[in-house]
């Protein structure tokens, strides 16, 4: 088959656009990275160069000047938010699946009206609740709310992986005397990992990068998570920009690996997220 | 008896998910309506009745007329990027010629999606900085120094470099959702639409348009509700300024809440961006509601 010679040359013409366009996002994280081993003055006369010294000790200067409290931090609201959310999420997608009347309705309803709050509209009543609650400037202010925020779609997510799970299956289980939650626990939930892993790194990514939340909630240097405390890693350094930069790159590394690992579930979320709307 | 053991369980499944959701979504939204009448402050409990002083105090604010602007700047210029750009990138991507390099440049294309917002704040912090950055300095490097300027620090410029920077985020993930859609129309539409000899921009506009039509108009309405919401880039990097050049009705309700200390009059700007997100919210929901019974 003879390709004519028009479409052989827009072909190359789309082609060196796709490449741009990898070039205008690619450059910047290469330039952060790079710039990381940088001292100030070689990021202040050259900016494009490579580091003439590579400068390892930024990483363990920004390690020891906070990045690691901020780190672990992160860690602990991460891996709670993603617990809470999987676990309550899931259960309540097991009965908004299971049963049909009208109080489901009602409960599906409530559900995804959820999705229309904001965050950012919620901020002041928020900070009432938690102020009056004693939770503010604690890890707790962070979890429970991330938790809410990311139920509506976690649950809307699994609710249409579990809504095409076989009846048979379960209605075999309780013939053998299997209880309700032996149900939820021992069929559904492992029939529906993959979509168990996608509600896993779509809240991962949220509360690892969540900003307004982090900065609102939490006063105390030492609590604070990494998006909220870059800033204050950054007005602290000031000019350290090779220091400030490793932080950045830290900060960067634990949400890239997950999406090299993960990237095939997060795609198959996707596309059952965007049937359902 | 016997029945009401059957609902003990999915009563006590729903239980967390409607506390969670009562607690921290409903009860503050009406909580938020309701402050919307009131003046009070940050640190104080007692709060004092003020009527509709403060939406009539919202109808002449210049900075929300300000702000509105800047939002409406930002919806426009996504729509264009994060819906029209990307639904022809993803349709190039999924093109037969690119097949061979098109899951390496999705993933480039996505990886800013996955980065803080708060990492691409500060890196863009560099990129436009007005000494070493390497936006300047890319533009005297092909000699185009005249155009170089303190990209942030200029009011006609810093509302488009932040919007700028947002979109070299955002438009990676949906492009992802457009790749999606695509990968689902039937691939006999396009073998067709091949035998009948039709070239590649008419199969876009014939087959891919209409067929992933959903899809867009979904993504249309999610970018146009991110654009009312936009909170972390001009708070970050520009705090709204210079002046109040590059506000936004979010950065303008946190200014007002936190620094000024009017937290009724905040929440009455949380109000307004609330109604002006839910409205598109619930044509999304109703959207998506049709589409599932055809």
């Amino acid at each position: 088959m003879k390709i004519p010679i028009q479409t052989k040359v827009s072909k190359n013409i789309v082609f060196l656009g796709l490449l741009a366009y990898a070039v205008i996002i690619l450059y910047p994280l290469f330039w952060m990275f790079i710039s990381s081993f940088k001292s100030y003055q070689e990021i202040y006369s050259n900016v494009w160069a490579l580091p003439t010294d590579w400068k390892f000790e930024n990483y363990s200067i920004a390690w020891s000047k906070g990045i690691s409290s901020y780190f672990f931090n992160s860690v602990h609201v991460t891996a709670l938010t993603i617990i809470l959310t999987v676990l309550i999420g899931s259960m309540a997608a097991f009965v908004l699946s299971r049963y049909k009347n009208r109080w489901i309705d009602a409960g599906l309803l409530f559900t995804i009206g959820g999705l229309m709050m904001n965050p950012q509209v919620a901020l002041i009543p928020l900070f009432e609740i938690l102020t009056v609650t004693n939770l503010i400037d604690t890890h707790w202010a962070l979890i429970l709310t991330y938790v809410a925020y990311r139920l509506p779609l976690t649950i809307i997510l699994i609710r249409a992986f579990f809504l095409s799970v076989p009846k048979e299956l379960s209605e075999s289980a309780l013939m053998d005397g299997c209880s309700e939650f032996g149900i939820y626990w021992r069929i559904y939930l492992p029939i529906s990992l993959p979509i168990v892993f996608t509600s896993v790194i779509l809240t991962a990514f949220f509360a690892w990068n969540e900003f307004l939340f982090a900065t609102v909630f939490i006063n105390s240097s030492e609590l604070k998570t990494i998006p909220s405390g870059l800033m204050v890693f950054r007005d602290a350094l000031r000019t350290d920009w090779g220091v400030l930069l490793s932080g950045m790159v830290i900060a960067t590394v634990p949400m890239i690996v997950l999406l090299i690992f993960l990237q095939k579930y997060l795609v198959r979320g996707l596309a059952e997220g965007s049937v359902k709307g | 008896m016997k029945i009401k053991k059957a609902y003990i369980t999915p009563i006590l499944f729903m239980v967390p998910t409607i506390l969670f959701l009562g607690l921290f979504i409903y009860i503050p939204l009406i909580q938020n309506f309701y402050n919307s009448f009131f003046e009070f402050s940050v640190f104080s409990q007692s709060k004092e009745f003020v009527g509709f002083s403060k939406i009539k105090e919202l109808l002449v604010d210049e900075v929300v007329m300000i702000a509105l602007n800047n939002n409406v700047k930002y919806a426009i210029i996504s729509v264009l990027l994060q819906v029209f750009f990307a639904l022809v990138l993803a349709a190039v991507l999924e093109d037969k010629f690119f097949r061979r390099f098109a899951p390496a440049l999705r993933v480039i294309y996505f990886m800013p999606v996955m980065i803080s917002i708060s990492v691409i704040a500060l890196l863009f912090g560099f990129v436009y900085n007005p000494q070493i950055g390497l936006l300047n300095s890319f533009l005297e490097l092909i000699g185009l120094e005249e155009l170089a300027k303190p990209w942030l620090g200029n009011s006609t410029t810093a509302i488009y470099s932040v919007i700028a920077m947002s979109q070299w985020q955002s438009v990676g993930l949906i492009t992802m959702l457009f790749i999606v859609a695509i990968q689902k129309v039937p691939k006999e539409l396009y073998e067709a639409a091949e035998i009948d000899g039709a070239g590649k921009i008419r199969k876009f506009f014939k087959i891919t348009v209409p067929q992933v039509k959903e899809a867009t108009f979904v993504n249309l309405l999610v970018t146009v509700t991110g654009s009312i919401l936009v909170f972390n880039e001009p708070y970050i990097l520009t705090n709204g300024g210079p002046g109040n050049s590059s506000m936004t009705l979010a950065v303008h309700m946190y200014q007002t809440g936190f620094f000024k200390d009017d937290m009724g009059y905040a929440s009455t700007l949380a109000s307004l961006i609330f109604l002006l997100s839910a409205m598109f919210a619930l044509i999304q929901i109703k959207v998506s509601k049709t589409g599932k019974e055809d």
